[in-house]
């Protein structure tokens, strides 16, 4: 396919990459691309509010029209009820005039909010897209350290050499950076696709609500595996057996949860 | 296959289809070359209905990269065209 669709694809992760490589450290990337992401959100949010004034001083003028085209008709009645049919006649014209003024502002309000529907739904969006990407990118950080530190550990436990233990991180360091690629170039769609967006706020509470995440589903993976060993001994004292070896077994789980973090990444 | 319309959002959609909607895409693309405005929009909007139709919308907190992506169903030519050309995707 060369159509434009692939064409915008192909491009658009190009330049997701581009901007990628320019940074070192995976670590430093994702705060970077986090960065990146919360000023579009900010741009987009800017845009909600410059459209909302707008649609809001409509609203005053037309109240002010209406104002006065009533106060014409009022007029009107009065000067004929006085049996001033030219003043009638002069206000009703004037009236007309400002109804016509009416209607064209209403079509501009009308408009402008659907302008304001569109911005607003578009701002959610992006706000749900670099929520979850704050999390996976806070996921992967940690994930990335915990694998630094754990090849530090097995280095000094076994004496590899140098040489094969800077093999090692360099291809940690690849597969953690094409995660974070393949993450970014999810995130990065969604903010082309509004044009622009941003949170400052809540930082702390959603390292928390991260940090959660992580924790539950560890616990998922044991209790998975409980039940399961369970299922394979098929009795309740084997279960028993399997809680207590849960303890011994959690060091294995997280690292195959880390495992497991890369695939998701690569749908 | 996950598509995005730009604005709108992803949809996921059977590599079956990709049939249809290539010879919609290479139409959008032929009259994007030949400056064919109304012809443009026509193809664009029979492409957007298309990728609506066959294809189930993505929740909006997936992360999932879009392997194809279409412009907002109102872009002009002209910015689309610009999107096309090399520095008009990402800002900044």
């Amino acid at each position: 396919m060369s159509g434009v669709m692939k064409r915008m694809g192909m491009i658009f992760r190009a330049k997701a990459n581009k901007a990628l490589d320019r940074a070192e450290d995976p670590r430093e990337t994702l705060d970077y691309s986090y960065q990146k992401q919360l000023e579009l959100l900010q741009k987009v949010r800017r845009g909600v509010a410059d459209v909302a004034t707008s649609r809001k001083r409509l609203e005053l003028q037309l109240n002010q029209l209406q104002g006065q085209s009533a106060k014409l008709e009022d007029q009107g009645r009065k000067a004929l009820a006085l049996g001033r049919e030219d003043l009638a006649r002069e206000a009703l014209s004037r009236r007309a005039a400002l109804q016509q003024q009416v209607s064209d502002l209403e079509v501009q309000h009308q408009t402008l909010q659907g302008e304001e529907e569109k911005l607003t739904l578009a701002a959610q969006r992006l706000q749900a897209k670099v929520d979850a990407f704050r999390t996976k990118k806070e996921t992967i950080k940690a994930t990335y350290t915990a694998a630094q530190a754990q090849t530090r550990i097995a280095e000094s436990f076994s004496g590899i050499s140098e040489e094969m233990s800077d093999v090692g991180l360099a291809i940690q360091r690849a597969e953690d950076k094409t995660a974070q690629l393949q993450a970014r170039a999810g995130a990065i769609d969604e903010l082309l696709a509004s044009g622009a967006l941003d949170d400052q706020s809540g930082l702390a509470k959603d390292d928390i609500q991260a940090e959660l995440d992580r924790l539950s589903g560890g616990t998922d993976v044991e209790l998975e595996l409980q039940r399961m060993k369970a299922e394979l001994a098929g009795g309740p004292s084997a279960q028993q057996q399997a809680i207590e070896g849960g303890g011994a077994a959690a060091p294995q789980d997280t690292s195959q949860q880390q495992q497991q973090s890369h695939p998701r990444f690569e749908k | 296959m996950i598509v995005r319309i730009m604005g709108e959002g992803q949809w996921k959609l059977a590599d079956s289809h990709l049939v249809e909607l290539n010879k919609l895409d290479d139409e959008l693309l032929e009259e994007m070359d030949s400056g064919d405005e109304d012809g443009f929009r026509r193809t664009l909007n029979a492409l957007l209905e298309a990728v609506r139709r066959l294809g189930a919308p993505l929740p909006d907190d997936a992360l999932e990269p879009s392997e194809l992506i279409l412009p907002a169903p109102d872009a002009s030519l002209d910015e689309v065209r610009e999107m096309l050309s090399d520095d008009g995707l990402i800002p900044g």
